[in-house]
């Protein structure tokens, strides 16, 4: 345990050392700032009746920030420290293989769910002046950030995998933005085959992560979609801890 | 402390380290002698438990480095080739990081820190990004590190490369200082660093070990064709004459030096010491001795002899 939050504290600290960490925060803010420009203004046009963070998912920079955030945060993780040899020193401490992944995984997990903070302040200013009571709900907005924590785990353990495979940053972003990409066209598929009740629409509608997250911000909990990140976080974490261990392999 | 029991490491393709068989008794500094691509790094990355030999065994502190991996880590301080280190982070900082890793407690871990900055001379710099600490600093930092946790033993790969003469000194005094506490296996293709800080020397070439001994015995192994310089003031056909009727002189070169004396090199038979026998005859015909010295093998000649691979061998 004590290596653990070693590790995750080094992992997180690292973050706020380098320059990569701020700038993955400022890009983040400066997409979220964006978003909230364009939902005002779009509310000023069109009053609607849905709740603030329903229509501030739609802006649809949220999936840009998913796509695009997560492969620069994950990058670093193995693949700088199997360029500059820390690795080594890192895998000869007695930790285990296990500690050292998950350890990466927390680290990350916190910095990525650090940078969405700013999307809790938008509600707030917007409940200050607003005078609608239930415009921002508690509801919406807690199954909201429950649905980034889950699309971050699954980003997470993606990218960590990316980079557990190769010793260049760029290459580990490269590999995890097109997984994630793969995902986001994946989800795009129950939209555009036509809506039956064959395998393949049904098959469709579960990778669809826009359904997932229209459930979530609009305060919906559905059990599968919650397996679905959670599953494929684990296999993710898993495959990671398969390429930490070939080393150790005969 | 280290037991090495026919440790074999296959890549695809090539065979780095080839049935490797050695020991390290407690308190010895053993110098893992070795040209470039020997398996010196192989062999101390299995070592450490950084990764697993195709076959063979090992054992250090009479834990099993493939089925104890974690209690073997636990005694081994391990400084890699090139010393990596997190060049974000402040040297302190750095050293508390690594020793809390290691499992030290957090009162623990800051009193070990501070014992390892004052004898690896680390105060000046406690509170410096390692990122722009000069080479020695580094390496110092490095060895910090391997020391943090009170290892058994301390596994250096080449501790000293690319630092300058002073540097290599401070280090190189800073391994003495832990004779006889720590058992230490340094990597070097650096000969001079084994005669100076190492009890025993393992020549090993092509995966293979190939000596294995004191410093002394293996001087000893190859100076049997001592060779003797002398420079004498006589003619050249009276040396011939006099050199062609020794029996202990098995052959001898001369050549012209300064002035009027020439430069004899005398080698004698197996384990004969010449210096006596040369000086008698000089004094006995009356010449005059310049010089009179005898080379000792140096422990670089050893080295080239030992790992000289026949090819090379054939060219000479």
């Amino acid at each position: 345990m004590q290596t653990f939050v070693t590790l995750v504290r080094r992992e997180l600290g690292a973050f706020f050392i380098s320059l990569t960490g701020y700038a993955v925060m400022a890009g983040v803010l400066f997409l979220l700032g964006l978003s909230m420009t364009l939902m005002l203004k779009s509310l000023n046009a069109t009053p609607v009746a849905v709740p603030i963070i329903e229509l501030f998912y739609e802006t649809a920079f949220f999936w840009l920030i998913v796509l695009l955030a997560a492969p620069v945060i994950t990058m670093r993780s193995f693949a700088l420290e199997r360029a500059s040899g820390t690795y080594e020193t890192l895998m000869t401490t007695p930790v285990s293989d296990l500690e050292v992944v998950l350890a990466k995984f927390t680290g990350n997990l916190i910095f990525f769910l650090i940078t969405w903070l700013p999307l809790l302040a938008y509600p707030l200013i917007m409940k200050r002046y607003t005078s609608q009571p239930d415009a921002v709900a508690a509801g919406p907005l807690s199954t909201t950030f429950l649905g980034i924590f889950l699309l971050g785990c699954l980003f997470m353990s993606m990218g960590i995998f990316a980079s557990s495979i190769t010793r260049n940053q760029i290459l580990a972003a490269m590999n995890a933005f097109a997984m994630g990409l793969c995902l986001f066209f994946l989800s795009f598929v129950s939209k555009m085959v036509p809506l039956g009740d064959g395998l393949a629409s049904k098959l469709a509608a579960h990778i669809s992560m826009f359904d997932h997250m229209g459930d979530f911000v609009r305060g919906v909990i559905d059990t599968r979609h919650v397996t679905f990140y959670v599953t494929l976080t684990v296999m993710f974490l898993y495959l990671t801890l398969k390429v930490v261990e070939s080393r150790r392999w005969k | 402390m280290i037991e090495v029991d026919n440790l074999t490491k296959r890549y695809a393709g090539h065979t780095a380290i080839d049935g490797l068989t050695f020991n390290v008794r407690p308190g010895e500094i053993v110098g893992f002698l070795g040209p470039n691509g020997a398996g010196k790094s192989t062999t101390m990355r299995i070592l450490s438990c950084f990764m697993a030999a195709t076959s063979g065994s090992a054992k250090v502190a009479g834990h099993d480095i493939f089925t104890q991996a974690d209690e073997v880590r636990r005694r081994i301080g391990y400084m890699p080739e090139n010393n990596p280190l997190h060049t974000d982070m402040r040297v302190r900082e750095y050293l508390k990081f690594r020793a809390r890793l290691k499992g030290l407690s957090r009162a623990r871990s800051r009193e070990r820190v501070d014992v390892v900055t004052e004898q690896c001379s680390l105060q000046d710099v406690a509170s410096k990004v390692i990122g722009t600490l000069s080479k020695g600093y580094r390496q110092r930092v490095g060895l910090a590190d391997s020391l943090v946790h009170e290892p058994d033993l301390i596994i250096l790969d080449e501790p000293t490369i690319g630092l300058d003469p002073h540097q290599i000194r401070s280090v190189r005094q800073l391994i003495k200082s832990l004779a006889g506490k720590h058992t230490v296996l340094i990597s070097t293709h650096i000969i001079p660093e084994v005669e100076m800080t190492c009890s025993r020397a393992l020549i090993i070439r092509s995966g293979r070990i190939l000596a294995s001994d004191t410093l002394d015995n293996l001087r000893k192994s190859v100076n049997e064709d001592s060779q003797v310089v002398a420079e004498i003031a006589a003619t050249e056909a009276d040396l011939k004459q006099c050199w062609e009727q020794l029996p202990e002189i098995e052959y001898f070169d001369i050549a012209p030096a300064e002035g009027e004396f020439l430069r004899c090199s005398l080698t004698g038979r197996a384990g004969a010491d010449l210096r006596q026998v040369v000086f008698d005859t000089v004094h006995s015909k009356g010449w005059k001795l310049r010089e009179l010295t005898r080379n000792r093998h140096s422990l670089e000649d050893i080295f080239v002899r030992i790992t000289r691979t026949d090819k090379e061998e054939e060219g000479f």
